[in-house]
């Protein structure tokens, strides 16, 4: 390997191993979503229907979407930005864009980890009491009305302040001690805790009532377009792909590993947490429900209702309620930690290689403007707002559609989509055919440049949750632009002179065959 | 629980966790190549 290359590679840091990789990608994609989103998303679109549109979608969508991450940045060993400029020049603003929506995901992200942080103590004096909406939205927000303010709140702002301290720290001590140390301890943790939580969910009087519903096929719902839509909608957004996070990730992991084989650990780990989350979320809705003689319909939720207002109240009412409750936000502090670092590690790493800065440096230059933004922004009276609007758009109309963007650029103008399945190839346990390359270059932007009309259409249409014009057009719109816009500027900087701009895989072959 | 109920989440339980059984199956029997030195992240 040439000096240059060697330099390079060995001052960014590696996992230790393709299992420490393995774990680290799956605590990226095992986050929030895939315990308080796909066990709504499933209920709503047909029940254990949707296990054939979810079954599609990971398989035509999810997985070689995965894949092309993968071969992006193992083949270009770098963070998104200088991965997409080795691939080729004009593509670098493409990973600036992920760079900044990566940003701006952090800076919200954190908040709902301090929160559920927060709640997880909260869970053995049931402190919300017989009413966890007026507790969540009085008592520990105090949110006003909407806007931006500068009223802190103290219950949040300190949970915010040790998430950040803790979430830096990892940060700091790098790759494989900070990221890949982390991800051997929190994940195996993470999935006993939640089978744990499963266990004790379903003793509970009425969980099979709540996965009657989960489960019983609704077959109609097939031939409903929205159906398919969230499906693919659900895939996307629950495996962390498009968003310059697997991309870096790879890029950390030996030369001559298996890719497609990795993926597909990833791939099923991910769909079959959500599995398992959905078994204990319905069941433990289940039990809400029989307690309150109603169906489960009308107390099934997702998001922010069900993680701070359903479970809170199934706490108060079950047996074992505090156990409940620590396994059920300490899992959502865990998953949380585990995806915010991989999202400020996108941040981090293309930081570190454009302006070669120490790995230090880096997470204090990135991770203190990070924290102070995310402080100011959402440990105030008006966070919940800010939170709400900016996690809207940014999934959208930022990640949607830098995702859909990047597989059309690589597929039909830079035409690197061959080079990638025959790096992927060459040492995958799995070979993947031109199909692969027809999906992600049609099949998959198609399905995702459908979800992104819709959305577009429905923001048009009805202002965001009615909030104020001046905050969906900042906050919102106005943000989601402004990465973009930013991301393309980022590119335009220079590269330090020895950072070396080649396929790092051809100068590797050349150096091989010189040795 | 409905008998259609039971079997849809046998089904979920045997593709999505006997798809993870099956990868991790695969990737453990065709190793590929470790690092050979672990590096260093200044």
């Amino acid at each position: 390997m040439s000096s240059a290359v060697e330099h390079t590679e060995e001052n960014r840091g590696a996992f230790s191993s393709r299992k420490v990789f393995i774990l680290a990608a799956i605590g990226s994609a095992v986050g929030l979503g895939n315990i308080w989103r796909f066990p709504y998303v499933a209920y709503e679109n047909g029940g254990g229907a949707f296990l054939i549109p979810y079954l599609i979608a990971l398989l035509t969508a999810g997985l070689p979407f995965l894949l092309l991450d993968y071969g992006l940045g193992h083949r270009y060993r770098g963070s998104a930005p200088l991965a997409f400029r080795r691939a080729d020049r004009r593509a670098e603003g493409l990973g600036w864009w992920q760079v900044g929506i990566c940003f701006v995901i952090a800076v919200y992200y954190a908040a709902v980890i301090a929160w559920a942080a927060r709640y997880a103590f909260f869970s053995f004096d049931k402190a919300w009491g017989d009413d966890p909406e007026g507790f969540l939205f009085g008592t520990y927000l105090q949110a006003g009305d909407p806007g931006i303010g500068l009223d802190f709140v103290s219950g949040v702002t300190i949970p915010l302040v040790l998430v950040w301290v803790a979430v830096l720290a990892i940060m700091a001590l790098g790759v494989q001690k900070g990221i890949g140390a982390a991800s051997v301890v929190f994940i195996p943790v993470l999935f006993i805790a939640f089978i744990a939580l499963v266990v004790v969910a379903l003793t509970l009087d009425g969980a099979s009532a709540g996965l009657d519903a989960l489960f019983t096929p609704d077959w109609s719902a097939l031939g409903e377009t929205s159906v398919w839509i969230a499906a693919y909608g659900q895939i996307f957004f629950s495996l962390s792909v498009g968003f310059g996070i697997m991309i870096t990730y790879s890029s950390y992991v030996g030369r001559r590993s298996d890719m497609t084989g990795s993926g597909l650990v990833v791939g099923f780990a991910n769909s079959g947490f959500e599995l398992l989350a959905g078994i204990g979320v319905f069941a433990a809705l289940g039990f809400m429900a029989t307690a309150a003689g109603v169906p489960v319909d009308e107390v099934a939720t997702d998001g922010l209702g069900l993680a701070f207002i359903a479970f809170p109240a199934i706490i108060s009412e079950a047996p074992a309620g505090a156990l409940i409750g620590v396994l059920f936000f300490g899992s959502l502090v865990v998953a949380g930690v585990t995806s915010l670092v991989s999202v400020i590690e996108v941040v981090i790493s293309a930081v570190r290689d454009k302006f070669e800065m120490s790995r230090i440096g880096a997470s204090m230059a990135v991770g203190v403007p990070a924290a102070l933004i995310s402080i100011t922004l959402l440990g105030t009276t008006t966070g919940v707002y800010v939170l709400d609007i900016i996690d809207h758009f940014i999934n959208r109309f930022g990640i949607l559609v830098v995702a859909v963007a990047s597989m059309l650029a690589l597929s039909w103008l830079f035409r690197k989509t061959g080079l990638l399945r025959e790096h992927l190839n060459r040492d995958g346990s799995v070979q993947i055919g031109r199909w692969w390359e027809w999906l992600i270059g049609i099949l998959a932007p198609a399905a995702l440049t459908f979800i992104l009309v819709n959305e577009f259409i429905d923001n048009i249409r009805e202002p965001y949750e009615g909030y104020p014009t001046w905050m969906l057009n900042t906050l919102g719109w106005g943000l989601a632009l402004a990465v973009l816009v930013l991301g393309f500027l980022a590119a335009r900087l220079p590269w330090r002179d020895n950072t070396f701009l080649g396929d790092p895989e051809i100068k590797a072959r050349q150096d091989e065959r010189s040795s | 629980m409905s008998t259609s109920a039971i079997i849809m989440m046998l089904v979920a339980m045997i593709v999505l966790w006997g798809g993870l059984a099956v990868a991790i199956w695969n990737i453990n029997r065709f190793r590929g190549e470790e690092p050979g030195s672990v590096q260093r992240d200044f």
